[in-house]
């Protein structure tokens, strides 16, 4: 098994005749991911990279029996895009942006919360389950399908960890990168959550930033109920306070959200964490071998 | 981006928001007329700088005549102010804010933000104005009022006669400091303001409120759609090598070590910074050349880290996945001849045809090291940038 997305997920890309989104839908699809459609407004009718073309997310949803997007729409437009698959009562919606105004996501959210779809980023690099389905700019080939799950703000980090795992021979369950910006539709509680109640997800690896406290808040929820083992990283130990760190959620404000902070959240869970970026692989191998 | 004090006013004022009187002025002379014209019998001399604890420094003065506006004018302008914000290197003061003094019986705080754990808008009121808020969040965080605000609503009346009446406020007073709150939270709205601060709002012996300070930070993802903000900006409060950066697209933040680093993707880029520091160095730099990597953006991070006079070596970390090695390669390698680069430069990448990109470096004949890995990359570059900075 898996989270969220498996071998049934149908996947429709908004934003699909774009550069971004023909390149990317591309390799979802050499990749495996059953990619029905796609939306373009005004270019419903048509056909791209042999799939159908719709011009509202509703159509494609109606036409295809899709349960799944994933959104390549600049970031004026994107907050629109997300409402729109919501609005259609997909239950996953993948949005890649990055720079969505925060105030936008703030209405998004509103909306978000009264809803059951479930919204992965903005500002991330998607989702991917091993061998089944990958919706996102991930590199495909350097995954490995097998049980461990990864929860991380980042894209590349991400990718570094997931590297190191899959050279050491140690699959994914699924990996899912939640968004760099402040508000963001999963959050690192959410998906160890998921990843606890998945019976094929039998470690976690958690990779954290600087800024916010969506860690400490997962800390405590791994502290109180989860059994399966947890490697921790949290990037940003040399980041000077009062500065965004790229992501605009990578800040540390007022003395809070530090890496030193998340570090000790982590340590008093029981979360095995790393310093260097470059055990992560090597430190859950360890742990489960132990096991 | 962050705006001087008296342009976040100058959006307050057209929101209705009662400000203290006065005008900017960038020389002695001209502070003396300002303060000629406001009239009054005090008059604040306030240096702009985009740092907050100014007081403290020395930056904000009070003139009892428009001769002594003048004289402190003369001598807070060109000063280097050192705040607990500005770092000891301080900032160069060029603008100062005259303005009128007021009567003044208490000082509040307000402020409004995006509170990221609930995703909603946050009202934030405490009768410790003046202080640093997040001091007060530290020493006694039950003295700050928080009012989370629906945004299809925004701050409704009777939040804002919460907070008013929890400050201690009269029903006198309060009566005014309602639609001062409301006309607060619309211009927070509307600016797409990620931090909006008055610290002090003030009650006069009137019993009138007043925004004695401002703070406006705006947020960068929405600049788009406020053309009118970019005139705001002022480069000379920011570094000028993060400016350049900016100009590429390229995120820039200059640190204090000597290793420079060029990395894609933000989370990369930051551990980057921490593996050099594990392996005994300092980073001079947090740099993301963005997803992609392009040949283009490649030689443009190589100009902005080598005019960084501290950087004895060069750290590029790329973890491709998707990238074509070969094609970043030939980047690198055009970029370090066209720039005639001398310092030590290590490799780390992984991608599609990443041997092919080795070779490449190899068959350059340049200074290129080629790293195993991160760990491995850092260790190599903190020995050839010569140890810790």
């Amino acid at each position: 098994m898996s989270i969220l997305v498996d071998n049934n997920t149908r996947l429709i890309v908004q934003g699909f005749t774009g550069k971004e989104g023909t390149f990317h839908a591309t390799q979802c699809i050499e990749y495996g991911t059953k990619v029905v459609g796609g939306v373009t407004p005004g270019k419903g009718g048509t056909k791209h990279l042999d799939r159908p073309v719709f011009n509202t997310v509703a159509d494609a949803v109606r036409e295809t029996g899709a349960n799944a997007s994933v959104i390549f729409v600049p970031p004026p437009f994107a907050a629109d895009a997300v409402l729109e698959a919501i609005d259609a009562k997909l239950p996953v919606v993948v949005c890649i942006t990055e720079g969505i105004p925060a105030l936008d996501m703030v209405r998004v959210a509103a909306v978000l919360r009264a809803s059951p779809t479930r919204l992965i980023g903005p500002n991330c690099p998607g989702i991917i389950s091993p061998g089944k389905c990958k919706i996102g700019i991930m590199p495909g080939h350097i995954h490995k399908q097998g049980n461990v799950g990864v929860v991380s703000r980042s894209g590349t980090l991400t990718y570094e960890a997931v590297g190191q795992l899959t050279s050491l021979g140690i699959g994914q369950s699924t990996c899912i990168g939640i968004g760099g910006d402040p508000i963001i539709g999963t959050s690192f509680l959410d998906a160890i959550q998921m990843f606890n109640a998945d019976p094929d997800t039998h470690a976690i690896v958690m990779i954290g930033e600087i800024g916010g406290n969506a860690e400490e808040q997962a800390a405590a929820y791994i502290q109180a109920n989860v059994k399966k083992p947890v490697v921790g990283f949290i990037a940003g130990q040399t980041a000077p306070p009062g500065r965004r760190m790229g992501h605009a959620g990578a800040i540390i404000s007022g003395g809070q959200g530090t890496a030193k902070d998340k570090y000790a959240a982590m340590q008093a869970a029981g979360i095995r964490t790393v310093q260097s970026p470059a055990e992560i692989g090597a430190t859950m191998a360890e742990m489960l071998n132990k096991n | 981006m962050k705006i001087h004090e008296y342009q976040g006013k100058a959006i307050l004022a057209r929101y209705g928001v009662p400000v203290p009187r006065g005008e900017v002025v960038f020389s002695k002379d001209e502070a003396e007329a300002v303060a000629k014209r406001l009239g009054t019998s005090v008059v604040v001399v306030k240096a702009q700088i985009h740092a907050g604890g100014r007081g403290k420094g020395g930056g904000v003065k009070l003139a009892k005549s428009p001769a002594e506006a003048a004289e402190l004018a003369g001598k807070i302008l060109g000063m280097k102010l050192v705040t607990p914000q500005t770092g000891p290197e301080g900032r160069i003061v060029r603008r100062l804010l005259i303005e009128e003094g007021l009567d003044i019986k208490r000082e509040l705080y307000l402020g409004i933000l995006v509170d990221r754990a609930v995703g909603l808008p946050v009202f934030m009121a405490s009768a410790a104005g003046g202080m640093e808020i997040e001091e007060v969040a530290k020493s006694n965080p039950a003295a700050i009022l928080k009012e989370h605000v629906n945004p299809a609503v925004g701050l409704q009346a009777y939040q804002a006669r919460k907070l008013a009446f929890g400050l201690g406020l009269s029903a006198e007073v309060a009566g005014v400091a309602v639609p001062f709150m409301q006309s607060l939270y619309r211009a927070f709205m509307d600016a797409d303001a990620s931090l909006l601060e008055i610290n002090p709002c003030v009650v006069t012996g009137d019993g009138k409120v007043f925004a004695l300070d401002a703070k406006i930070n705006f947020d960068d993802n929405a600049l788009y759609r406020h053309r009118d903000f970019r005139e705001l900006r002022d480069l000379d409060e920011e570094d000028p090598l993060e400016v350049e950066a900016s100009k590429f697209g390229l995120n820039y933040i200059k640190l204090d070590g000597n290793v420079g680093c060029m990395v894609n993707g933000a989370g990369l880029a930051m551990s980057t910074m921490d593996i050099i520091k594990l392996a005994g160095g300092s980073p001079a730099n947090f740099l993301d050349v963005g997803g992609g990597a392009s040949a283009e953006q490649v030689k443009n991070a190589f100009k902005i880290l080598l005019s960084d006079a501290h950087v004895r070596g060069v750290f590029i970390n790329i973890f491709g996945g998707i990238l074509r090695c070969d094609v970043l390669a030939t980047g690198v390698v055009n970029a370090a001849r066209e720039l005639h680069i001398q310092v030590p430069i290590v490799v780390r990448m992984e991608g599609t045809n990443v041997e092919e990109g080795k070779r490449i470096l190899r068959d350059s004949g340049l200074n290129f090291t080629i790293a195993a890995g991160m760990k491995d990359g850092a260790e190599k570059i903190v020995k050839l940038a010569g140890g810790a900075a």
